[in-house]
């Protein structure tokens, strides 16, 4: 019959040889290789101590960004919440009132903005659809939580440190990201 | 009085059960974690590291977690015979290791102390009476459960530990045609030249080697308790401490025999190229009895490597294979040794 592709293997039907029937050989060389791991660097990554390098581009938590006057840059449009195919994020605008200008960059602002973790799918359409370059995804991502109630992250939780008032916390948070414009 | 009672003599021997038992039980239970590292290691992974430093607190945690598990007494088990399963289980597997000389004699408040709970004359036939009563364990307690995975378990250790004890008796036949001795004391001393027995019964030793990794039902030979054909086999009923008794028992069973086979085939606590009257002039007879002591474990813990090893290699054998082995391979081939030994003998007289 005609292999069909090229992967074909012939099974070797040939009567065991004496060698293979004391069947010890086979277990040395068994042995062997086994012994051999012994001495191989086991892949694993202790998590909670160590943590895997993620590439600059990882989309994990959501970030809200501010400006290096440490304002907040998202205006409440409803770009992202529109663009979001889970529907993980709301929000609620307020207006900026005088007095207020050192805190929200332009007239309206999200006085509420959450993102449903569990729902949340990570696919940085949000940080795609944002006109303000207010929201994207950082390298981290979520944590293990008790309650659902726990995945759905608000302001406090997605804000970006003040650049102005703490400024290492800020680069940390901010981290390796590429921006591509 | 018709027996005059020695009572230091009890002493000393009651000290020496006490500190045979709980080394053997500490080495079984770090067996457990040494297990669960070698097989870590052989397939790339790190293994249990969380409890304490390097998880060396691993076992204490493993035996608190069986004994605060609920006790369960399946409705349908013979209750007495349930609980005297793992208890014979466990009882035999401890009693071997009274014949095993752990090291030569060392004197301490004026007596000398033989580092071995009893030196009796068929040292070695005791130890293969109970290490065969060592299957009745397993065998009540799968009888008890009233499961026919559990029997099915049993049948198989039964019959496993009938057809391998027939070899590995008569792989020992032809040694004791060599050494001409039962006692495990004479035999270890007659090695104590360095010509181990090794080298006068290398298929002696393989084959025994073979029969001791049935008899402790390790891989490839663990029908008995195959997890994916039987569920758990003969301990598929049994919870709690029970179930860590019969798994304890292995262990303990697998450091005796590891032991046992040190003391005939690899010189007991004969320490190689070494030559032990210079040395005991040197560091005096006490230190040298300790060395020993270090020695025999070393050797042991070689054998229970290997069977760590083995079990981390090679697949379980299919029940028919088992037989075929045993009655096909290892049975003429321990008659052809002992033939080939008597023949060796006879000729060199």
């Amino acid at each position: 019959m005609k292999a069909l592709t090229n992967r074909v293997k012939e099974v070797d039907r040939r009567p065991m040889t004496l060698m293979e029937k004391a069947y010890l050989p086979a277990i040395f060389k068994g042995m062997s290789i086994t012994f051999g791991h012994m001495f191989k660097k086991a892949p694993t990554i202790s998590y909670p101590e160590k943590t895997r390098p993620f590439s600059p581009v990882f989309r994990g938590l959501h970030i809200l960004n501010r400006d290096e006057e440490g304002r907040e840059n998202c205006t409440a449009c409803g770009l992202c919440a529109v663009a979001c195919p889970a529907e993980a994020i709301t929000m609620e605008a307020a207006e900026r009132k005088p007095g207020e200008e050192n805190l929200y960059r332009e007239e309206k602002y999200a006085a509420k903005y959450e993102i449903n973790m569990l729902r949340c799918i990570f696919c940085g359409l949000c940080e795609e659809a944002c006109p303000k370059d207010a929201i994207y995804l950082s390298e981290t991502f979520a944590p293990a939580n008790f309650q659902r109630k726990g995945f759905i992250y608000g302001k406090e939780d997605l804000l970006i440190p003040n650049p102005v008032t703490e400024p290492e916390a800020y680069a940390k948070a901010k981290g390796g990201r590429v921006t591509v414009k | 009085m018709l027996l005059s009672i020695d009572l230091t003599l009890i002493i000393e021997k009651l000290v020496l059960i006490t500190v045979v038992v709980m080394a053997s039980l500490v080495i079984a239970m770090y067996a457990t974690f040494a297990e669960r590292k070698v097989a870590a290691i052989m397939q790339d992974r790190i293994g249990p590291n969380r409890a304490g430093p390097f998880g060396i607190l691993q076992p204490l945690a493993d035996g608190l977690k069986l004994f605060f598990k609920e006790e369960i007494i399946p409705n349908f088990s013979s209750k007495f015979l349930f609980i005297l399963g793992p208890s014979l289980a466990m009882l035999t597997a401890m009693m071997t290791s009274a014949v095993i000389p752990w090291g030569d004699t060392i004197t301490l408040f004026g007596r000398e102390i033989h580092l071995q709970i009893a030196d009796i004359n068929i040292g070695i036939l005791y130890v293969f009476g109970v290490v065969s009563m060592g299957v009745y364990g397993i065998m009540i307690g799968s009888w008890a459960s009233n499961n026919k995975f559990s029997l099915m378990g049993g049948l198989r250790a039964a019959s496993q530990i009938i057809s391998y004890e027939l070899a590995m008796g008569i792989a020992l036949i032809a040694l004791l045609m060599v050494t001409g001795t039962l006692s495990l004391r004479t035999m270890v001393i007659g090695q104590t030249d360095g010509m181990w027995n090794f080298f006068k019964q290398p298929l002696g030793f393989l084959i025994f080697l073979i029969c001791v990794f049935a008899e402790c039902n390790r891989t490839p030979f663990d029908l008995p308790e195959a997890e994916n054909e039987l569920i758990g086999g003969y301990h598929t009923e049994y919870s709690s401490m029970k179930l860590g008794f019969y798994l304890f028992a292995e262990y303990i069973n697998m450091f005796i025999s590891s032991a046992v086979m040190v003391s005939l085939f690899f010189g007991g606590y004969d320490i190689p190229i070494l030559n032990d009257a210079h040395a005991v002039e040197k560091i005096g007879q006490n230190w040298m009895a300790v060395a020993h002591i270090f020695m025999f474990l070393g050797k042991a813990f070689f054998f229970v490597f290997l069977f760590m090893w083995v079990r981390w290699t090679i697949p379980r054998f299919r029940y028919d294979q088992l037989m075929n082995l045993g009655w096909k391979v290892l049975l003429p081939l321990a008659l052809i040794n002992m033939l080939l030994t008597g023949a060796v003998i006879l000729f060199l007289q």
